[in-house]
């Protein structure tokens, strides 16, 4: 298992070394000269220049690309832009508002979505099995954007259920009065696509030799199914949440945006407007390092929930 | 997918046996949820090729009726608007009464008269519509029509470009494995290790274009790992394959092989895969058009719609929201159920 880890570790390397190059691809290449953007309206040519030096645009290509390689060694990707925060700084500070959002978020919609899927597919090719299938379709059609427009519109707004948006110091106060809607509305939208995944999880189990031998010996439905498939059908639901823990930190992005919580991803939308590139190259390069642990994790707890699996 | 004689219906004489795609065809047409789907998406891109050739929809930007005119079939419930006008209203200019005399009104009211020349056509302006109107008076009806064209032309485009490239790289990839596949499934790596929003936003930042354009390059630079993935295993199997190997021995070429032998075999898997992508690029360009980084404010899809009705609804103007969600829904269902079907009907080992 050891050797195992060591030699996905090591073939972490050319994938970085390639996320490295396309960021640094983007931003210096494709991205133009940020001088500008940064001198303003009105500048003069010195003024430029200085910026160009201060940042080391005035550099070459390859002693350019050292830099950049320097700093996410070092963790260390300077200020911000445009408020001057050291970017280290901003994630430490709005790391722990997306945190409140999205644990929660993450642990009820994967609970509602596994005991959804388990009673779907044991209802499997029935009427309300279709149907249910093509209502997920229909929600999920329907972007995510109405979803939270109108619900705070409603829920908030009108009929004054929840703050219409928010944000405090408290996190008791945070998570029992600003997060609850936002919650709400990311359960509406992510347990249609979470159930119809895991539901494909669990028909892959329904028809398997030990689920006929469980039958056979007579245990009862609900125990065949959730005792016995479950159990088997959480392998993947496992990896996959695991695997999808770096992203959940911007998927809640427009939740971030539209209920005023200072979180990464509305950082993110932000950085973005600005044109603030030290923030988005740290964030691109730090998730694509969080992603590929989090894929390592999750292989390593299928070969472990799963002795059969032969990781090679 | 090689087609099988057992399933001639008549054996007493010899006929030809159905191809893949007849027998996928009779498999779709009897799945009512994938026809009816079909029909619907059908429908749509008829609606949107005739927005493209300018017989509907092509005034969307013509003022019709007065500002925020309401639904016809809405205009006698009790709007929201009537309960947002209860709320205090901010007054900065009292008209004063009649005896200030307007010292430019003679000069108002000819420059009026110049630029609508007939006063009959203000009056023309409709209270409703048979999908309200916009802040602007204009259509809502058309202007989701014209949204339709560009979210849908803007998102089967996006799904093209990520299709071509993820199928060619994955056929590259697997047909020829060593460097080239090694060179290919480090560059999915890399884009695979970067979630897909996040890169879609990268881009988005330095780009820095708003325009049709930079969302399809954006959606098709992001979007092919999936299908690459899916077409290398598909070659990597087919690549052995016997027929493969016939067309080998009678000298067809790497190409000839490649994209005349094998392709046909796989297509079903490139069509799946382009109308999953369409999906998603439509959802995608609705949120980058709405964030501000999509289609500009000057052009009209569904995400710069619902931007607007963001705003309208503050005052209960809802149906912009409506003609755009439904709008939207309605497409996007019936794209999803569409697929679903395809995919049944495409592969065969799927027991009906």
């Amino acid at each position: 298992m050891s050797a195992y880890i060591l030699r996905r570790l090591w073939q972490m390397i050319p994938t970085l070394a390639g996320v490295i190059l396309l960021v640094f691809f983007l931003f210096n290449w494709i991205g133009g000269d940020p001088a500008y953007v940064l001198a303003g309206l009105f500048s003069n040519q010195e003024q430029i220049d200085s910026i160009r030096a201060e940042l080391g645009l005035d550099q070459p290509l390859h002693i350019q690309l050292w830099i950049f390689v320097q700093q996410v060694l070092t963790f260390n990707f300077g200020n911000s832009w445009t408020t001057g925060e050291s970017v280290a700084d901003i994630f430490a500070t709005r790391l722990p508002a997306s945190l409140t959002l999205m644990a929660p978020l993450l642990v009820i919609e994967t609970l509602i979505a596994l005991v959804l899927a388990v009673g779907l597919a044991w209802v499997r090719g029935s009427s309300i099995d279709r149907g249910t299938m093509v209502v997920f379709t229909a929600l999920m059609s329907v972007s995510i954007l109405v979803f939270i427009i109108l619900g705070q519109y409603v829920l908030a707004y009108r009929l004054g259920w929840f703050p219409v948006q928010g944000w405090s110091d408290n996190y008791w106060k945070n998570i029992t009065t600003y997060a609850p809607l936002p919650i709400l509305l990311g359960l509406l939208v992510s347990i249609a696509p979470n159930t119809r995944l895991f539901r494909s999880f669990v028909l892959d189990e329904v028809d398997q030799d030990y689920v006929r031998t469980a039958r056979a010996k007579g245990l009862s439905e609900p125990r065949v199914m959730f005792i016995h498939v479950l159990r088997n059908a959480l392998i993947p639901v496992i990896t996959f949440v695991i695997s999808n823990l770096p992203g959940l930190l911007l998927g809640a992005f427009l939740l971030e945006r539209f209920f005023g919580i200072p979180g990464v991803g509305r950082e993110i939308i932000l950085a973005v407007e600005r044109s603030d590139f030290p923030v988005i190259k740290a964030v691109t390069i730090y998730v694509a390092i969080a992603t590929m642990v989090f894929n390592l994790i999750g292989d390593v707890l299928y070969r472990i929930t799963d002795p059969r699996v032969q990781l090679r | 997918m090689q087609t099988s004689v057992s399933n001639a219906v008549a054996p007493a004489q010899f006929t030809a046996s159905e191809g893949a795609w007849a027998l996928a065809w009779r498999r779709f047409k009897s799945d009512k949820v994938g026809v009816w789907s079909g029909i619907t998406v059908a429908l749509s891109l008829l609606l949107v090729l005739s927005t493209l050739l300018g017989s509907v929809a092509h005034d969307w930007e013509k003022e019709v009726a007065v500002s925020h005119a309401p639904p016809s079939w809405a205009i006698g419930t009790p709007s929201t608007a009537n309960d947002a006008k209860a709320l205090p209203e901010i007054v900065l200019y009292e008209p004063t009464p009649t005896d200030i005399v307007d010292p430019i009104a003679a000069q108002w009211e000819s420059a009026q008269k110049a630029v609508k020349p007939s006063g009959d056509k203000v009056n023309a302006l409709a209270t409703s519509l048979p999908m309200g109107s916009d802040k602007w008076g204009r259509d809502v009806l058309s202007k989701t029509i014209k949204g339709a064209e560009t979210s849908i032309l803007v998102g089967l485009a996006a799904a093209l470009m990520a299709t071509v490239l993820g199928s060619v790289l994955g056929a590259v990839s697997g047909w020829y494995g060593g460097i080239v596949d090694d060179l290919s499934n480090w560059l999915y790596n890399v884009f695979h290790s970067i979630p897909g929003i996040l890169l879609i936003l990268a881009i988005a930042a330095v780009l820095n274009t708003k325009g049709t354009m930079a969302v399809v390059i954006i959606l098709g630079t992001t979007g092919w790992t999936g299908t690459y993935r899916l077409m290398r295993g598909e070659y990597l199997k087919h690549r052995h394959r016997e027929y493969v190997r016939a067309a080998d021995a009678i000298g067809a070429s790497n190409n000839r092989r490649m994209f005349v032998h094998i392709l046909p075999n796989v297509s079903h898997v490139i069509l799946v895969q382009f109308s999953l992508l369409t999906v998603s690029c439509i959802k995608a360009e609705v949120i980058l058009s709405f964030l501000g980084f999509g289609v500009p404010v000057d052009g009209v899809s569904w995400g710069t719609m619902l931007t607007e009705a963001q705003n309208d609804l503050l005052v209960g103007i809802w149906w912009q929201l409506l003609a755009a969600t439904l709008a939207m829904s309605i497409f996007v269902t019936a794209l999803s159920l569409l697929t679903d079907s395809l995919r049944d009907a495409l592969d065969p080992k799927v027991i009906h």
